[in-house]
């Protein structure tokens, strides 16, 4: 499986030579039939897939604009073809952007165009067959939906909403990726994308209780199931185990305890994040989201606060208000960022931090791609970007930026984000990281930087399996809020 | 009127017919499919004011081909000189469609003479980046290459009408004019304007079902077209 060469780190991307079927051979796994059943997809291919997956396209191309506009208008100019992580790390040009879609628009315009029906092959129109879903199941695995070719289209093609689509097509036909319906299956059963059970939950979170308590004295709680409590947190269930991401955690609740605000998790919603996106099926990330919601109902919260994962923050930033809002019973009628929150008590002088805590450290931001160019935090378009580098500068003495055509909006996708975090294809991963590797490499090299701070739980997962390939410690990825914990001083309460 | 002139008349009037309402067709398709949910790119504007105020540098300058690196310069330069030639040399050719000429169609008589000789300068720069970079050689189709040599043959024979193969322009505009009065008037006896204006009713048929409608699109897309304002409307899908 790990038979690959590891592309070099040199500081420096540049665009490859085209290699056709250089990452043809990198394949999801098929979900079986139970899960499938159990997921409410066709168990497996019929014999009449075809029709079926040509009616659901239909359907598909009837519900929404913007899969109907983009098979239309891409005019073929390029301006994508270098600005995806795959292609770059791979060279197959099937990871182009444009060309990834090529793979959706031929059947497009053999089944739904005037010109493809009537001239067929000239006017580049295919008829699905074996071979092309062959080629749908793989390319469409290798697009982490990270929207960075979207901005870079004259008319904002959005390769996420082609990618989301044909998942959603080839689930209906019965052909399923295990890895991201074992997901949403835990998640809308058992309440989190890792199958923990309540009693699993209750304590994990007593032993990171024990953990800040044996670190700082000071036992700050993690509530469970609190009704009353003023905030639900709604964080990634990688938080509550994986590292880095566990020092987050301790991050948020000593946030909240030093803070002084009453909160609570919940055993019914302990899920931030939400698979139902990855594959495009509206239902299931309605389903997936309901739970946060039917949680702060039930406890009677005042507020949702997301924690550290970029596309969680997507589903409860832009969708959620969409597919169980409105959320008139809260008091923040829409659910917030940590960072805007933590942020804002900074501001109010609520938290006592010293920034010499973090001293070891020369931090750099990677931007996430869902919290860049798919959502918002705070008050003005780009706080997104200027809010987390806030706090990183309120509880770090040493900040440095990578170059900035790889930041912000044009930030490089970790490469394993959009349902792609799967070990089955972790050739893909390690190849889809290189661009973000070196432009770490680079600032690494120049400015000493040994601390890739960020705010995505997939991020986090990816980048520590990665950077080992690269030769790099992987203690060196961690979440701003762990930076946070590092510096806040606990004990003596300012006060909110 | 003799028989032939007649044969144009009805073609041009198909061709703009298919033009007219496929076109219409088109966005009328776009509006009614929805957007089942908010999906702009971020950062973006929060109000459909902002929107608009994404748009127009879109639409006026490819404010998005200008983030990208060497090639997409060369492409914004090629495709943005096109474009601005191409709405000169229509305001130009308004002259033939109007009787009195207005005077703003008359000021740009100058200036659409010159966008008609860079014109396929232009277009030859977007043909030759198709087969020069192995990227965009691997992309691109027959149709990209059929509508940019369609669009030089349109710039070619129009230029060889002005310099070098002239035909009465009395004839041509009593022939247009005709069209467009709904009486209609002989072809003009030219081969090279019979073939100049067939290559525009060609592409006029050609526009609504090709990838030409980007011209519209660019308006609509919804990554563009939203707000960025889940927090302060809720965003309804119709069919969910």
């Amino acid at each position: 499986m790990a038979d690959f060469k590891t592309p070099e780190l040199t500081g420096a991307v540049t665009t490859p030579k085209i290699t056709p079927g250089a990452s043809r051979h990198i394949k999801q796994f098929i979900a079986k039939p139970e899960l499938m059943e159990k997921v409410g997809f066709p168990p497996q291919k019929a014999s009449d897939w075809k029709e079926q997956f040509i009616r659901k396209m239909g359907e598909v191309l009837k519900k929404y604009k913007s899969v109907k506009v983009f098979l239309d208008i891409c005019v073929r100019c390029g301006a994508c073809t270098d600005k995806c992580h795959y292609y770059l790390g791979t060279g197959d040009p099937r990871n182009m952007p444009v060309y990834r879609q090529e793979l959706m628009r031929t059947v497009y315009r053999k089944y739904f165009t005037t010109g493809g029906k009537l001239f067929g092959g000239l006017a580049a129109a295919r008829e699905i067959s074996d071979e092309l879903l062959d080629e749908w199941w793989v390319y469409f695995y290798q697009c982490s939906e990270c929207r960075r070719c979207s901005v870079y289209c004259p008319y904002g093609i959005d390769t996420a909403e082609i990618t989301m689509a044909a998942r959603e097509i080839m689930d209906s036909i019965g052909m399923g990726s295990k890895y991201n319906l074992e997901i949403v299956h835990k998640a809308e059963t058992i309440g989190n994308n890792l199958g923990m059970n309540p009693d699993a939950l209750k304590s994990t979170w007593e032993f990171v209780e024990e953990e800040i308590e044996e670190k700082t004295g000071v036992r700050a709680k993690l509530p469970v199931d609190v009704e009353g409590a003023d905030v639900l947190l709604a964080t990634p269930s990688a938080d509550f185990f994986a590292e880095p991401h566990i020092y987050s955690l301790e991050g948020y609740a000593k946030v909240f305890h030093q803070a002084g605000i009453s909160w609570t998790l919940s055993t019914h919603a302990s899920e931030g994040g939400n698979f139902g996106m990855f594959i495009g099926n509206y239902n299931h990330m309605k389903t997936i989201n309901k739970r946060i919601w039917d949680a702060a109902r039930d406890l009677k919260v005042k507020r949702v606060i997301a924690g550290e994962c970029g596309h969680a923050w997507r589903a409860m930033y832009a969708f959620s208000n969409t597919l169980n809002g409105p959320f008139d019973f809260l008091q923040h009628k829409s659910p917030q960022h940590i960072c805007e929150f933590t942020l804002d008590l900074i501001k109010k002088g609520a938290l006592k931090l010293d920034k010499s805590a973090n001293d070891e450290f020369t931090v750099t931001y990677h931007d996430s791609c869902n919290v860049a160019r798919a959502s918002s935090m705070g008050n003005t378009p780009g706080d997104q970007f200027t809010i987390p580098r806030e706090l990183i500068n309120a509880v770090c003495n040493k900040f440095v930026e990578m170059d900035p055509n790889t930041t912000g909006e044009r930030t490089f996708c970790c490469g394993g984000g959009g349902g792609v975090l799967t070990d089955e294809v972790v050739e893909i991963r390690v190849k889809g990281a290189m661009p973000r590797m070196q432009e770490y490499k680079k600032i690494k090299d120049s400015h000493g930087a040994n601390f890739f701070a960020l705010i995505c739980a997939i991020c986090k997962a990816q980048f520590t399996k990665v950077f080992p390939y690269y030769g790099i410690e992987m203690e060196e990825v961690g979440g701003v809020h762990q930076l946070i914990s590092n510096a806040l001083v606990m004990g003596a309460k300012e006060g909110v | 009127m003799n028989g032939l002139g007649n044969v144009f008349n009805l073609l041009a009037y198909a061709a703009a017919a298919v033009f007219i309402l496929g076109f219409l067709y088109k966005v009328i398709v776009y509006f009614k499919t929805p957007s089942p949910l908010n999906i702009p790119t971020t950062p973006g504007p929060k109000t459909s004011g902002g929107v608009v105020m994404r748009l127009i540098p879109e639409i006026l300058f490819f404010r998005s081909l200008l983030k990208g690196g060497a090639a997409e310069k060369i492409l914004w330069f090629g495709g943005w000189v096109f474009h601005v030639c191409f709405l000169l040399i229509v305001l130009r050719h308004l002259r033939y469609f109007t009787y009195p000429v207005p005077g703003f169609v008359m000021s740009f008589q100058q200036i659409g003479i010159w966008a008609g000789l860079i014109f396929p300068l232009a277009l030859l720069i977007l043909i030759v980046r198709r087969f020069t970079n192995d990227r965009l050689a691997t992309i691109s189709l027959f149709a990209d290459y059929f509508v940019l040599l369609l669009i030089i043959g349109i710039g070619l024979t129009g230029i060889l009408l002005k310099y070098f193969m002239r035909t009465s322009l009395v004839e041509v505009k009593a022939f247009i004019l005709g069209l467009v009065t709904f009486s209609p008037a002989p072809m003009p006896d030219s081969t090279m304007f019979t073939i100049h204006f067939l290559l525009v009713l060609v592409l006029l048929v050609y526009f609504p079902f090709s990838k030409l409608m980007h011209a519209w699109g660019v308006l609509v897309a919804p990554t563009r077209a939203q707000a960025d304002n889940p927090r302060e409307v809720r965003h309804m899908t119709p069919w969910a």
